[in-house]
């Protein structure tokens, strides 16, 4: 069965290659705008009570729709194709990283906020020098589960005709090809894993130098 | 809208699926992980093992990993099944074993001083005082059942996916309307549900 899988993808190595393409592309501009869109709005909120409290309950509302219900109800709006799927998988990467940038900064102590303070920064350096790299790490995080939430999304944005990977696994399951879908399954779990991965090392490395576990 | 007034009893019939199948994936998921989060909390290095393989599952796209399970099971309710329990086990033993360690020790060391055996102590003080956070824990685990639920109609297994799958492949936009507007009011709903059991759990021990 494998090496049945591995002959499918030798002799369709250009498909192949064109799916993969799109699966990183739409999972790297989903994350991007996510992020482009969450991290500001989460700054810009994460200071006033109210106003941070109203956008982590949307976010967790977010949190909780099911990523193919997502999908489904973009399509009857936006169409099939690349740009309804990038829309879908945008707004599924949101919540996390608007949560954890509010939850990153809502936690930075009071006092080393007050001492920046004293010492005379304005309320931007304290944003852009003293909260935002502590709550650095956490942003990361939010980010992580983010992008691994995206790359397994991105899995069925076939079914709305996004292309990637999930089309070699919907086409194997449709014809009942088990080396197929294994083409599409396996280099899409290597895909989430790598990601996982990788951020988790972007995360510790992000992290200030004081402020590192031991 | 008058697609669904015509058809209320496919789309009840669809959730009703949706329900008994996440509800068996949870059950499952629930025990083996109580199980595997008891041990986990008194073992260090049991506790990290079980959360390394149970975090791998957990990054394993969902429909590939039902795609994976076709060769070994089928296509089905067991390869749903199968796939949902897995993709719970992470936030559940994390939040079962983190429940217990988060009981105070002078609490557990009261209850041995009046006498009581480790499994007294463990059903009658632990297990209670960590329930708040197995219920988060079920929580997040209910929610993602009932997410994994919908795409699992892919591979057969019925619920509310069956009808936005069928409104997709018939280019039928009301179909897949009533199918993922119902599968987003019943993942809403059981949130909201279980995080008011698990707020007056607190407010209990508080």
């Amino acid at each position: 069965m494998l090496a049945e899988a591995w002959h499918y993808l030798t002799t369709h190595l250009a498909q192949f290659a064109t799916a993969f393409g799109v699966h990183v592309a739409i999972s790297a501009s989903a994350l991007a705008l996510a992020a482009v869109i969450a991290i500001p709005a989460g700054i810009a909120v994460a200071r006033r009570a109210g106003a941070a409290l109203a956008a982590i309950n949307a976010a967790n509302i977010g949190r909780t729709l099911p990523s193919l219900a997502v999908l489904a109800l973009v399509m009857p709006i936006l169409g099939t194709g690349f740009t309804p799927a990038l829309v879908a998988l945008t707004l599924l990467a949101l919540p996390p990283i608007l949560t954890n940038t509010i939850a990153g900064i809502i936690g930075v102590e009071r006092d080393i906020v007050d001492a920046a303070r004293g010492m005379g920064m304005t309320p931007r350096e304290i944003r852009d020098r003293v909260e935002l790299p502590i709550a650095t790490p956490v942003i990361f995080a939010g980010l992580r589960t983010a992008a691994v939430q995206v790359v397994s999304g991105a899995v069925l944005a076939a079914f709305i005709g996004g292309g990637g990977l999930g089309d070699f696994i919907t086409a194997g399951i449709a014809m009942m090809a088990v080396p197929l879908l294994l083409v599409g399954a396996i280099p899409v779990t290597l895909l989430s894993l790598a990601t996982d991965f990788l951020f988790g090392m972007l995360e510790r490395r992000l992290t200030p130098r004081g402020m590192r576990a031991k | 809208m008058s697609w669904f007034l015509r058809n209320w009893d496919q789309v009840a019939i669809a959730l009703w699926e949706h329900v008994t199948i996440s509800l068996t994936a949870l059950s499952i998921a629930f025990v083996l992980s109580l199980a595997i989060g008891i041990v986990a909390a008194r073992n260090e290095r049991f506790y990290a093992a079980a959360l390394a393989v149970a975090g791998f599952l957990y990054t394993i796209p969902t429909l590939a990993f039902l795609a994976l399970l076709i060769p070994v099971v089928g296509l089905g309710r067991t390869n749903a099944i199968i796939a949902m329990v897995a993709f719970s086990l992470l936030i559940l033993i994390r939040n079962v074993a983190i429940g217990i360690r988060n009981v105070p020790a002078e609490v557990v060391d009261a209850a041995r001083g009046m006498g009581m055996s480790a499994a007294q102590i463990l059903s009658r003080v632990e297990l209670p005082l960590a329930l708040p956070i197995i219920v988060a824990g079920l929580r997040v685990a209910a929610v993602t059942v009932i997410s994994v639920t919908v795409v699992a109609a892919y591979v057969n297994a019925g619920g509310l996916g069956t009808l936005i799958f069928n409104g997709i492949a018939g280019d039928h936009p009301p179909k897949i309307w009533a199918g993922a507007l119902a599968a987003c009011a019943l993942a809403v709903s059981v949130d909201l549900a279980l995080s008011a059991v698990e707020r007056s759990l607190r407010r209990a021990r508080a």
